[in-house]
């Protein structure tokens, strides 16, 4: 959270491929680009869903994995020094007199841009909620799907559920500040950092915590305020279903895409997606554009390199907005003196 | 080609021709199977497309790998016969196959 409102030419929403990349196209035409994304690092979909997995149609890379492709346009926008907001989530977007645009995000952050850039992909990222019936309800008092401030989970019964590096670090963080703590996981096995698990199978050995295996069927209590879950697991090798005391619940089943926020600010939405013209790529809402995922228009492919190519003809018309009654000639990077200088690189020598 | 069955929570049953070589998750995506989700695409990173494996057909499916299982750990009501389905590739010997799509995905 910052006390100060940031000013940028250029707000883009969602530090996907295609929004850093929207960062060097704007910045070609010296349209200055803030980032904000939801995750704690860039790359979107690339990063969260498949880092490690190859994509074989990016032009001219035969393959490249969703890591290297956000490490790769990471270095691309370096010359361009955009800043980047991390692990917040924009809420709302208010036109200002001036036609400027007024941003706020889950966490208060407070942002002024000329235009808007939403690139946010399939959504904002949030947590997988686990289907118990009346869950809902104990959100947020009870139940929770992070640790914003540990001081909630002091002196608690504290169940945990998952088996990832989310649940099992905070097995180990909150294990000796809480009355009593419980890591429910399906299996015996865990997907998280070994140093981690081991941390944990020695607290369990101190008598510290207690691990059952097992799924949770279904919370207890009233009001928003839990008193145990029900768990179905195996005792003693045979299926069975018994009650866990707890009053508070984190539950890390990993995150999942939802259209969030993006459904409040009063753009044109058509299932889900926002629509543009295929010129501008602009919204109903003169200055707000959508790139990307996100967007829909007649024949969209959603290819990250429909999604680059969108970016490109968007900063035209952003250039517009930004810098009105500039001209500025059509230039190409491989020859072009100026782009060239914005890039930090060595002219091309003069045949 | 081959026929496989999906049975939806509420029982209602979709039995479609898969190809061979597809994955059982792009079969009930082509037919509009509803209840899977395949969030990822099938890169096996987001447990949308979890599905029961009935018991008659899990020799022939065969068990999760460990990425598989690791993925599982995502997906709720976990029980045995559970398989991520973007995971199970149509072969002749699924002739017949049968799976029951959990009431959620995510």
């Amino acid at each position: 959270m910052t006390d100060e409102t940031v000013r940028t030419d250029a707000l883009i929403i969602g530090a996907g491929p295609v929004g850093l990349f929207a960062v060097f196209e704007l910045g070609l035409l010296d349209i200055k680009s803030h980032l904000i994304d939801i995750l704690d690092r860039p790359g979107g979909q690339c990063a969260e869903l498949y880092p490690e997995k190859p994509i074989y149609d990016i032009p001219a890379l035969p393959i490249v994995t969703g890591q290297e492709l956000t490490d790769r346009l990471m270095d691309q926008i370096k010359p361009f020094g955009a800043g980047f907001t991390f692990n917040e989530r924009v809420e709302t977007i208010r036109k200002l007199e001036d036609g400027s645009f007024y941003v706020e995000t889950d966490q208060g952050s407070a942002f002024e841009a000329k235009i808007i850039v939403v690139a946010a992909g399939g959504g904002s990222f949030t947590p997988k909620r686990p289907p118990l019936p009346g869950i809902e309800g104990y959100e947020g008092k009870s139940v929770f799907y992070a640790v914003r401030k540990m001081e909630e989970f002091r002196g608690r019964d504290i169940v945990i559920a998952g088996g990832g590096d989310s649940a099992l670090d905070w097995t180990v963080n909150l294990a000796p500040i809480a009355k009593s703590l419980t890591l429910i996981h399906r299996r015996n096995d865990f997907r998280a950092a070994p140093d981690t698990v081991k941390k944990m199978r020695a607290l369990v050995e101190a008598g510290q915590m207690n691990l059952v295996i097992g799924q949770i069927s279904a919370l207890n209590g009233a009001d928003g305020v839990l008193s145990g879950v029900t768990v179905k697991g195996p005792v003693d090798g045979k299926d069975a279903v018994f009650d866990l005391p707890a009053d508070r619940l984190l539950a890390f089943f990993g995150l999942t895409m939802k259209l969030g926020p993006v459904a409040n600010w009063g753009l044109n939405l058509n299932e889900n997606l926002i629509g543009v013209d295929t010129e501008k790529f602009e919204t109903s809402e003169p200055g707000i554009f959508a790139i990307g995922d996100i967007n829909t228009y007649p024949g969209k492919l959603k290819l990250i390199l429909s999604g680059f190519h969108e970016a490109a003809l968007m900063s035209q018309r952003a250039l517009k907005i930004v810098y009105p009654g500039k001209k500025v000639a059509f230039q190409y990077t491989t020859s072009s003196s100026s782009l060239q200088k914005k890039l930090g690189v060595a002219p091309t020598p003069a045949e | 080609m081959v026929s496989v069955t999906f049975i939806e929570h509420s029982g209602k049953t979709h039995t479609v021709a898969a190809d061979l070589g597809h994955t059982l998750m792009e079969t009930a995506i082509k037919h509009d199977v509803p209840g899977i989700i395949a969030e990822c695409g099938g890169a096996c990173s987001c447990a949308t497309c979890h599905v029961y494996v009935d018991e008659a057909w899990r020799e022939a499916t065969g068990a999760p790998n460990e990425m598989e299982e690791d993925m599982l750990d995502f997906a709720f009501d976990v029980r045995p016969g559970s398989r991520l389905s973007c995971q199970i590739r149509i072969a002749d010997k699924l002739e017949g196959l049968v799976v029951r799509i959990p009431e959620h995905q995510n």
